[in-house]
């Protein structure tokens, strides 16, 4: 236990501002998003994440997020494990063609008022996968999408400022 | 190391096997490799004979696959390719399009009824023979065409597929008292999506089935319609978190086939990446193994480890997972003297710290409780199942292509093989522990020897209808790679056996018998690829 308590007081707060060194690229697409609801969801935002078909690259920084150096929770960024009861859904990979029911499911099971962001270039556009038999091309051609978040894959600090910018909360 | 039980016996080589078994019926085929990879051709009729002479000779199934060859006058034909220490033997027999079956291996060698179910899946030809009781689609969904077969020649990549009627055929468990529970595809955490299908009695889990494909692509046959140089791109994003390795391996098995040799400074800047990547995912496996156990403080001391990792390779390299920069012929980057320092320095902290966190971990007893002879994995499935990587070494199988396949620069900074034999969620995570030992002592000696000179060579166009093949051992294992070019010099096929493709297997039975709740941590201890698996 001493050890446990030594190593914590050695590290300290290790947590970092967020610079504005990135500038926040994100694209909104569709309608602009409704100020009640950014208002709604500034300082607590429940996200589920959707991998629908990612190479596990875009996971790897999602999980980044929440380790103590980028520490999404200060901004009240929270991930559930469940979309009933999410905010958001981040959805990455493009769309493949087995995961397209399951996504269309956890979109309906997300319950109203949502945002949708897709991240990285394939849930952008389908990016180096394309649109194939297996492929269906970005998570707009699936379910409707509020903004992308470009990127192969983008790294944390653009996912926060790109989640950020969204809710309008800085 | 070699297999004590092949010195015993003295036997030839794999190749010298066969060519005495079957005489004039064995015709050697043309393989490019950098490895010790011979191929050979046998009647259909006699395919699985020689799984059964290899079997006894001691050999592993690494991969069985189908290439469609009719752009080159030719049918079809199915590959096997046994391993048996630093040796690779691809047995290769024609399949006529007016017969389109082949001779199943699953009785002699478990693994194969996976391979299978994807040949007859993806590709349309029905494995046949006794043993083979398995046609469920695998990796193709029951909601496919029957016929949809996308890596046939004459399959149309570009069609949206409709939907037909149809559902999953589980293996269930049924009887008083037996309930069961369905898993996925999408998870509670962040990570890919899969279904797992949990049959269990009180808290004990009686039968697990896992059910992938989800994340299918279409990656081999999207292969078919890039350039060799275009496809490396493609290969970095087979397994985001295995990118430098699916890099490498591809680009090994492209060099191999057009008869390019890289420049030795590239060869000792992959193998900086590819334990770079070692590392950095081992240091996150330890982080989460730890957090399944309900350790939250290992969990954020060794992720902030692994975010140093990450931020050098940025730095240093421009990618945080160090994506794009290995190309065939050599690597794209160069590392300076000032980034020698850089590395040397974070590694020094990194030592420290690491030990330090290690120390807690073995002190602590309640980690020790969990981690402890859980999801057993026994030394004789992890050979039956034709386990790899730390997933074998850690049930006691002397496996690592770095040691027994070596290329440059192993051959000259051999690692050390980590074999433990407790075959639990322990041992999984301490080969790990080990080898994250191991890979900074072998980035400090890359560091030290790095040749000079430079970075790339050009790359000649390969011949038409040759095959190219390389391994090379990943975090995860060893992952293979078999391309093969057609009539123009173009990817006729790219055939890609990711180290989970075979792992997977193994969780399905170290599960067996465990509680319920510690299914995520044996889970966890294998942390196998969705999307390599899934292709």
């Amino acid at each position: 236990m001493l050890r446990i308590l030594h190593q914590i007081f050695r590290t300290g707060v290790v947590t970092e501002p967020l610079t504005d060194e990135v500038e926040a690229e994100v694209v909104l697409v569709g309608a602009r998003l409704e100020a009640a609801i950014r208002r709604r969801f500034s300082r607590s935002l429940a996200i589920r994440e959707v991998d629908a078909g990612s190479c596990n690259g875009c996971e790897l920084e999602i999980i980044a997020m929440n380790n103590p150096i980028y520490n999404c929770e200060r901004f009240g960024i929270h991930f559930t494990a469940s979309p009933r009861f999410a905010d958001m859904l981040l959805v990455t990979g493009p769309v493949s063609h087995n995961m397209e029911i399951a996504l269309k499911r956890t979109y309906d099971a997300t319950p109203d008022p949502k945002l949708v962001v897709a991240v990285g270039d394939c849930g952008c556009n389908g990016g180096i996968f394309g649109e194939s038999y297996a492929s269906l091309g970005g998570a707009s051609s699936v379910i409707p999408v509020d903004a992308c978040i470009p990127g192969c894959p983008p790294t944390p600090v653009e996912l926060l400022h790109g989640i950020l910018h969204l809710i309008d909360c800085r | 190391m070699a297999n004590p039980k092949r010195k015993d016996i003295n036997v030839a080589t794999l190749r010298e096997t066969i060519t005495t078994h079957f005489g004039t019926d064995a015709v050697p085929g043309a393989v490019l490799s950098p490895a010790t990879v011979t191929e050979l051709h046998l009647p259909r009729e006699r395919f699985e004979e020689a799984a059964s002479v290899l079997k006894k000779a001691g050999a592993r199934l690494a991969a069985q696959w189908a290439v469609d060859e009719t752009t080159l006058g030719r049918a079809f034909a199915v590959y096997a390719c046994y391993a048996l220490d630093s040796e690779y033997l691809l047995v290769r027999c024609a399949v006529p399009l007016d017969d389109p079956t082949f001779p199943s291996l699953t009785k002699k060698y478990l693994p194969a009824f996976r391979f299978e179910r994807q040949i007859e899946s993806l590709m349309g030809l029905v494995p046949t023979g006794h043993g083979h009781s398995d046609h469920r689609p695998w990796i193709k969904f029951e909601d496919w065409p029957v016929d949809a077969w996308p890596l046939r020649k004459n399959f149309d990549s570009a069609q949206r597929l409709p939907r037909v009627p149809g559902e999953y055929q589980w293996a269930r468990v049924t009887g008083e008292g037996v309930y069961e529970i369905p898993v996925g595809p999408v998870h509670a955490g962040i990570i890919e999506p899969g279904h797992f299908r949990f049959q269990a009695m009180g808290e004990d889990i009686i039968n697990l089935e896992e059910r992938l494909g989800y994340v299918h692509k279409g990656i081999e046959k999207r292969f078919e319609s890039l350039s060799w140089e275009e496809g490396v791109r493609l290969a970095g994003r087979v397994s985001g978190d295995s990118t430098v390795a699916h890099a490498l391996t591809y680009c090994r098995a492209v060099e191999a086939l057009c008869g390019c040799q890289p420049p030795p400074r590239a060869h000792w800047l992959r193998a900086l990446f590819l334990e770079r990547e070692r590392i950095a995912n081992h240091l996150g496996d330890i982080a989460a193994i730890a957090n399944d156990a309900a350790f939250a403080f290992l969990f954020y001391q060794f992720t902030r480890l692994k975010e140093t990792v990450l931020r050098t390779n940025k730095r240093l390299f421009g990618h945080r997972y160090l994506m794009d920069r290995i190309m065939p012929g050599g690597v794209n980057v160069d590392l300076l003297p000032a980034g020698v320092d850089l590395i040397r320095e974070e590694l020094d902290g990194l030592q420290v710290e690491f030990e330090r966190l290690i120390t807690i971990y073995d002190l602590s007893p309640s980690l020790e409780d969990r981690l402890r002879t859980t999801g057993i994995l026994s030394p004789e499935l992890a050979r039956d199942l034709g386990t790899v990587g730390f997933v074998a070494r850690a049930s006691g199988q002397p496996l690592d292509c770095r040691i027994q396949a070596p290329f440059p620069p192993y051959d000259q900074i051999p690692p050390r093989l980590v074999v433990l034999d407790s075959c639990d969620v322990h041992a999984r995570a301490w080969v790990r522990i080990e080898e994250v030992r191991d890979s900074c002592r072998l980035v400090r000696e890359i560091l030290a020897r790095l040749p000079v000179g430079g970075l790339k060579t050009t790359l000649q166009p390969p011949a038409a209808d040759k095959g190219g093949f390389a391994v090379v051992e990943g975090w995860r294992g060893e992952i293979v790679y078999w391309l093969h070019s057609g009539q123009a010099g173009e990817i006729n096929r790219c055939m890609i056996r990711d180290p989970s493709s075979v792992n997977w297997l193994g969780l399905e039975q170290a599960v067996l018998g465990n509680i319920v709740p510690d299914f995520p941590l044996c889970n966890k201890s294998f942390n196998q690829s969705y999307s390599g698996h899934d292709l």
